[in-house]
């Protein structure tokens, strides 16, 4: 069970082979999507035809690699600008939102604090409808009613923007205010004593303290975002972000350029998880 | 309390925006769908209050089939998943030390950025008639021809597990992390076995994250709409479907905001009673994963 108990040898043996047979379907389907990034051939299907960079530099002889597919390259630009709206905007209210819930006290306080966890339950495919319905309703009734016509009310990537905040605010907070529960209020009480106002205070002393956690949330809302597709299933207009190209493009029978754009996103993502899980901060915070 | 607590005006500022997110972009666009889902069109831009929406759903087996069906897979997926993912928790946990185990984290957490889309794109290269796997046992003469391993119900739930280990796995070894293996050790000198051990210490120290990833997997799976319908195809009647083609192919927001509402109302309904079962709080929970 653990090292310091003896152990049937066989059993050990049975659990290491259970964990590597895991591990092996865990990296099983990233693996091969990466390995058809690189094959010669118009399918990502075996057989394996040769290497080649093709599917991310050809621009000629039917193929078009990742760097000149003009669709593809578009919607991760729709994509980054979509995260860092939404990444913005998480961090901004997910610090606001940690004052409240460490610092404030207020009548309500209790039911804001459990309304603020609900996102995390609500399927995405139901935030994405709920809002799509309600902006709809008041688009249309400013039309009918004074004949406004606002566009970022009607699906397109502002109100993917909307849909995907509604839930990443919640997890921002989180984070941020799990730092700012472990602040010792009384740097802020001596910093008071010497002097310094309230604004000082907060530019110099709380919100360094929190900017690990600033940061933080905000790569993970930048990440959250970028990957969404249930919300923005279901908010998307003409402009496809990324993962709504990608599905789209699957359904039709994938092209390799397309495990060519999977291993950008695994490199990334790969990149994200050195930094943001592996890499530990050398003092206890 | 602490000195610095915001005084009226911060408050103020504080809460505004909080309030804006959570009544604009939650409350209201659930009761925006909750009005829609108890009404029914009678002319051209004229509704009424009606049932209709709920009733269609009983009477039409496809409808309710579909959400039985969801809600029974979601749970093999929920208890499968606990149980793979389990061992993998306690070895991450309690055996695996140093540079192994920071690999064997970073191997679960890399699959999960790496995005839905790609896990699936993977699958699908895997497992499709032409693809690895049936090119594979054919080569090696286990059958007669490729066979098409996409669009069998046990093939959406193999994406589907796979899609909620994370979920799963990051609760349970968070929860047996702070078990003490002293007690374990205790248990053992007093002549505890194996199966004592686990059920008597291991299980109730872990309940809070046995429940967390559980409630976690559950409501994941239940709305999710990428792995089955790429996975299972025209065939996979999964109910986020039903829920976006009446939304977005036929434009009956009414009834798709009956089968939304029918659908949280599931999702909320096991949520509460998870936490019931082990006598836990919605926020702890929450905070927990």
């Amino acid at each position: 069970m653990i090292p310091s108990l003896p152990d049937n040898r066989w059993l050990l043996r049975g659990r290491a082979l259970y964990i590597t047979v895991f591990f092996l379907f865990l990296l099983l389907p990233l693996s091969v999507v990466a390995v058809f990034a690189f094959n010669d051939s118009l399918f990502p299907t075996p057989p394996w035809k040769g290497f080649t960079l093709d599917w991310f530099v050809a621009n000629s002889g039917g193929r078009t690699g990742l760097l000149f597919d003009g669709e593809l390259l578009t919607s991760i630009w729709h994509s980054c600008k979509v995260a860092l709206w939404v990444s913005l905007l998480s961090v901004g209210l997910g610090t606001s939102n940690a004052f409240l819930l460490e610092r404030a006290e207020f009548r309500g306080k209790g039911l804001f604090t459990t309304l603020m966890l609900v996102p995390l339950v609500i399927p995405g495919v139901i935030l994405g409808i709920s809002i799509l319905a309600f902006a709809s309703n008041i688009a249309n009734f400013l039309y009918d009613h004074w004949e406004i016509e606002l566009e970022w009310l009607r699906p397109g990537l502002p109100l993917v923007v909307l849909g995907q905040v509604s839930y990443i605010i919640t997890i921002a907070t989180l984070t941020i205010a799990a730092r700012l529960k472990r602040f010792d209020t009384t740097l802020e009480e001596a910093a008071l004593n010497l002097g310094a106002s309230r604004w000082q205070i907060l530019r110099t002393i709380t919100l360094p303290y929190l900017k690990p956690a600033i940061i933080g949330s905000g790569a993970v809302a930048f990440l959250l975002s970028f990957e969404n597709f249930n919300t923005t299933l279901m908010l998307v207009g003409s402009d496809s972000p990324l993962t709504i190209l990608m599905y789209g493009r699957m359904r039709e029978g994938a092209s390799p350029v397309l495990n060519a754009v999977s291993l950008g996103l695994m490199l990334v993502s790969a990149l994200a998880v050195v930094l943001l899980y592996l890499r530990k901060p050398k003092q206890p915070a | 309390m602490n000195v610095l607590a915001p005084r009226r005006l911060g408050l103020f500022l504080l809460l505004a925006p909080a309030v804006l997110w959570l009544a604009l972009l939650i409350l209201l666009p659930h009761v925006e769908v909750g009005l829609l889902s108890f009404r029914e069109r009678v002319g051209p831009g004229e509704f009424a209050p009606s049932l209709k929406q709920y009733l269609t759903f009983f009477d039409e087996p496809l409808y309710w089939h579909t959400f039985v069906r969801t809600a029974l897979m979601s749970l093999v997926v929920t208890v499968l998943a606990l149980l793979l993912a389990f061992p993998v928790a306690w070895s991450i946990a309690k055996v695996a030390r140093g540079r192994v185990r920071a690999l064997m984290m970073a191997a679960i957490l890399l699959p999960f950025w790496a995005s839905e889309l790609v896990r699936m794109l993977g699958w699908l290269i895997l497992l499709r008639g032409s693809g690895v796997v049936p090119q594979l046992l054919f080569q090696l003469g286990l059958t007669a021809e490729p066979v098409e391993l996409l669009y069998h119900d046990a093939t959406i739930l193999v994406g589907l597990i796979y899609s909620s280990l994370l979920f799963m796995l990051v609760p349970l070894i968070n929860a047996l992390e702070t078990l003490d293996d002293s007690l374990i050790e205790a248990a053992y000198d007093l002549g505890g076995n194996r199966l004592d051990i686990l059920r008597r210490i291991v299980v109730p120290h872990a309940a809070p994250g046995i429940a967390a990833g559980c409630i976690m997997v559950f409501m994941l799976t239940l709305g999710n709409y990428l792995t089955p319908v790429i996975l299972g195809g025209k065939n996979s009647m999964w109910f986020t479907e039903q829920i976006y083609t009446q939304f977005i192919t036929r434009f009956n927001w009414e009834q798709g905001s009956a089968f939304a509402f029918l659908l949280l109302g599931l999702s909320s309904l096991l949520v509460w009673l998870g936490l019931k079962l082990t006598g836990q709080r919605f926020a702890d929970s929450m905070r927990r994963t």
